[in-house]
């Protein structure tokens, strides 16, 4: 196996501690190096956005000029991408008419797309018992029906009623409280993943 | 004055540091092996089934962006696409890896050109196989979705920042007959990758993606010092409640 250029882990270790040291101490000579170098990588992130545009272009290219599989898809697409690309750029995105039309389209495909993930979802809700079996199935179908109700506000009188209403509060409290363990974990992880890049133990990137 | 958030945030990034750097440590790498995780294991056996079908590894890094407090776990995905390359580059057909975001889909580029460069296979990198799907969650569904049926894909990785709509994907993958596993560390995408995927990864599982397919010695040290971060936040919260239990019972806070 080829070993792997140390000079690019270098910069992005060097970056990655300026950036953390910025987090930690207000010295003005370290804020401004960090601001800087925040600055560059919106820019950066900004030039990757026009370029990972060109790059839907070319794949959906290759895929129309395949002789073998041709996508008629692929053909819509560089259609529509050129037409607003060029009417963009004639009228200006922020014209009145070209948005109107824009999201006349868009929010309609988008709307029908949500409208399938909902039957979706609701059909795999009725799957999940014979897909999952075992305790862990169960307490999430129980749980995610008994919250639904719970939370839709149709019992509002149960919190009323003294001592029920105190449990009520609580069973209120606690999917919350879950889904602040889950996300503490996630944290944690998201930190080692940090770290393991600062350390140059994950390098995703050439070089 | 430093505030104590900020304290607190120096303690647990110096207590990952410290516990990889112990775990790092030859004698003490060896003591125990890495928590079974089933749906890992299951991708291990996927990814190898994948390459003896003569089939293809698709990777999805999601939609988030890299300069985003969500990008963790499309660095995960992006450690995992590497070591995904590396395995099939045996196989007849590369990986593919999709994202919704245009630095993602950059770095996708460069991870697999990585792994090939390194392993001697230049020839072998075809930046197609690194793509931008989409850049809406909407349109990187369904971006992706047409991906599944056309490109021989045996194997899904989903690893990184999704909405509920990730379920239409599983739901396409599934319908090829296809192998999935998901993680995300969005909490209404983990809660439809329950009900749809077909190895979902909970919470902080997704993480330990790149120790179960990498298995060297500092994913591993890091996978340990995630568990011992874990234990820190779990004290550190126990203390808090402590500390509030206090201040009620005395009426005058102590912090």
């Amino acid at each position: 196996m080829r070993i792997r250029s140390p000079l690019v882990p270098a910069v992005t270790i060097a970056v990655g501690f300026v950036v953390l040291l910025g987090y930690f101490f207000p010295s003005l000579l370290v804020q401004n190096l960090r601001a800087l170098l925040i600055d560059w990588g919106v820019s950066l992130a900004g030039v990757a956005a026009l370029v990972g545009i060109l790059n839907l272009v070319v794949v959906h290219w290759h895929k129309a000029n395949d002789k073998e599989n041709r996508s008629l898809y692929s053909l819509l697409l560089l259609a529509a991408f050129l037409i607003t690309f060029g009417v963009g750029l004639w009228l200006s995105p922020a014209d009145p008419g070209f948005q109107h039309v824009i999201i006349a389209i868009q929010v309609p495909v988008e709307t029908s797309l949500m409208a399938v993930l909902a039957i979706t979802l609701a059909y795999a809700s009725l799957r999940l018992l014979q897909r999952r079996k075992g305790t862990m199935g169960t307490v999430f179908v129980v749980s995610a029906l008994f919250f639904l109700l719970f939370l839709s506000g149709f019992l509002p009188v149960v919190r009323q009623i003294p001592l029920v209403g105190g449990v009520a509060d609580f069973l209120h409290r606690l999917p919350v409280a879950g889904a602040r363990g889950i996300l503490l974990g996630i944290a944690a992880g998201s930190l080692m993943t940090g770290l393991r890049i600062f350390l140059g133990a994950d390098r995703p990137y050439n070089g | 004055m430093i505030s104590l958030d900020l304290i607190i945030s120096l303690v647990l990034i110096l207590t990952g540091a410290l516990a990889t750097l112990y775990f790092s440590l030859p004698k003490h790498a060896r003591a125990g092996g890495l928590r079974a995780i089933r749906a890992l294991q299951n991708l291990r056996r996927a990814i190898g089934l994948s390459v003896e079908e003569g089939k293809r590894l698709h990777v999805s890094l999601g939609n988030s962006s890299i300069l985003g407090p969500n990008n963790a776990s499309a660095l995960v995905g992006l450690s995992a696409l590497e070591q995904a390359a590396r395995i099939s580059l045996v196989g007849d057909r590369p990986p593919v890896a999709t994202s919704g975001d245009g630095t993602l889909a950059i770095l996708s580029q460069d991870t697999l050109q990585a792994a090939y460069r390194t392993n001697h296979a230049t020839a072998q990198y075809d930046p197609d196989r690194g793509r931008l799907a989409g850049v809406t969650p909407f349109s990187y569904t369904a971006g992706v979705i047409p991906i599944l049926s056309g490109e021989q894909i045996s194997a899904n990785l989903l690893v990184g920042y999704y909405g509920p709509e990730i379920a239409l994907i599983c739901e396409a993958a599934e319908r090829q007959g296809a192998f999935v596993l998901a993680g995300s560390e969005s909490l209404p995408a983990q809660a439809a990758l329950y009900a749809t995927a077909q190895e979902p990864l909970i919470g902080e599982e997704l993480f330990a993606i790149p120790a179960y397919l990498q298995a060297s010695p500092v994913h591993q040290a890091s996978l340990k010092a995630q568990d011992v971060l874990r234990w820190v936040l779990i004290l550190l919260l126990i203390a808090g409640a402590a500390l509030k239990l206090v201040e009620s019972v005395f009426g005058a806070p102590l912090l």
